[in-house]
């Protein structure tokens, strides 16, 4: 149980801080949107099943939506990212071994290599689709390529810094869990 | 029947990935379409309730700048106050000692409500702003939303207690301005690049235009009264391929210090605005 408290915490922690602290950055330039919030998809344990995965990410996805006044769009990249991470992640661990010792993705339980890419990949795939919906809206094409460029820069420095700042104990599996 | 319950347990995370999907868009698509969504009213709430939390904190750290922008507000209105102006007359009027017939008497066509700003957004492509005041104390959709220093934008969704307006800095905001100085009117927009600055457009090139003409909210607006302040004109972009110039203007209002609003009700809106639908039906 207190997993999922954990969970919960985690959840509410990343919806404010994207909403009331990386929101609210003055503006650079427009093409700089600092955007953490996926992590919380990123970061989820290894073991939950998908159909749960992709509601838990829709659910974030319309938590920052209803904060910001735009409901969907960023629900639908969140809802992306979660169909894709289990198929990126049965490429990139040795399935009996990690998967089974490790609770959750990290740079313990995966390896550097491993964990950067899985991060780069999910940034770049949640910033591409979130930008293009944006995209359909309004702007062109260096609108659009531009702009998922920098801010996937940026959010990969951001992920890079919370990594840094908060170190998460890589827990290993038990049975009581 | 049974290959069709296989067919849904092998496909079923996949089947579930496009529902999600294809809600997303569909909520997305009502709501720019139409801004309203079914649960609105509920998350409303929700959304102004935290946004509250947050503003109580935040607002002390602003209360300065606030302080001098209400002050400015007051000096200004008090400028405008027909007492602190002379009439030099030497003939007395008699006429004005009798009590004027009601019938003449100028109707009142705006109602301003005061409204605080609890939720604020600057840094995206669709800024929206969250008010404390909602259906019960008299907002309804479509209402003009103006600051102490200029016009904000225009109230998209409401709930009891709280309502959201899209402010000038949003891409699909568009308001009908004109330059205070000749009366040419035009189309403010936003373009997305700087909170500091909106777009003019369709100024026809006859107009002489200078840097530091004032942009004002046109005659034709049924949100906003006219003569409301925009902004002042920063930069002229002479298009070769139009007969229209492109102005950069740059906005009054300070949107990254906005506390608080006033909400306009226009008490002909429905009444100037089911006379420019029959218009319309008889265009086509």
């Amino acid at each position: 149980m207190t997993n999922i408290a954990k969970y919960i915490f985690r959840f509410i922690l990343f919806v404010l801080v994207q909403e009331f602290i990386l929101d609210k950055v003055p503006p650079i330039h427009q093409y700089v949107v600092p955007y953490l919030y996926f992590l919380f998809i990123l970061w989820l344990p290894f073991s939950i099943n998908r159909f749960g995965l992709m509601i838990a990410a829709f659910f974030t996805g319309i938590a920052i939506d209803y904060f910001s006044g735009t409901p969907g769009l960023h629900a639908a990249p969140c809802v992306l990212i979660a169909y894709l991470r289990p198929f990126i992640l049965n490429l990139l661990i040795p399935q009996e071994t990690t998967e089974q010792s490790y609770v959750e993705p990290s740079i313990q339980s995966m390896g550097m290599g491993a964990y950067a890419f899985y991060i780069v990949f999910f940034t770049f795939i949640h910033h591409t689709y979130l930008v293009f919906i944006e995209w359909l809206q309004f702007g062109n094409l260096s609108y659009f390529f531009s702009k998922v460029g920098v801010t996937t820069a940026v959010s990969i420095l951001l992920i890079f810094g919370t990594e840094l700042l908060f170190y998460r104990k890589a827990k290993y599996r038990t049975n009581a869990a | 029947m049974k290959n069709i319950f296989i067919f849904i347990r092998i496909y079923f995370n996949f089947i579930s990935f496009v529902i999600l999907q294809i809600c997303c868009i569909l909520i997305l698509n009502k709501y720019s379409k139409t801004h309203e969504v079914y649960f609105a009213g509920i998350t409303n709430e929700m959304v102004g309730k935290v946004n509250k939390k947050y503003d109580n904190v935040y607002s002390y750290l602003n209360l300065q700048k606030v302080n001098k922008q209400l002050a400015e507000e007051n000096a200004h209105l008090r400028d405008s106050l027909k007492s602190s102006s002379i009439y030099v007359s030497s003939k007395i009027d008699s006429t004005a000692i009798i009590i004027p017939d009601s019938a003449s008497l100028p109707k009142r066509k705006y109602a301003f409500l005061f409204a605080r700003v609890v939720g604020n957004n600057i840094t995206s492509q669709v800024n929206i702003l969250t008010l404390e005041r909602g259906r019960l104390q008299g907002v309804y959709k479509g209402m003009g939303v103006i600051g102490p220093q200029g016009i904000v934008g225009e109230v998209i969704e409401v709930s009891d207690n709280y309502s959201r307006v899209m402010s000038l800095l949003h891409r699909k905001s568009s308001v009908s301005a004109m330059l205070k100085r000749d009366k040419n009117s035009g189309t403010i927009e936003w373009d997305g690049v700087s909170p500091e600055y909106v777009i003019l457009k369709n100024i026809p090139k006859s107009a002489k235009i200078f840097k530091g003409d004032t942009v004002v909210t046109s005659n034709y607006s049924s949100i906003y009264p006219s003569n409301i302040m925009i902004g002042t004109v920063q930069a002229i972009r002479k298009d070769n391929s139009s007969n229209f110039f492109t102005l950069k203007v740059k906005t009054s209002t300070n949107f990254s210090s906005l506390e608080f609003v006033y909400t306009i009700q226009n008490m002909r809106y429905n009444e100037q605005h089911s006379l420019e639908d029959i218009k319309l039906k008889l265009n086509d």
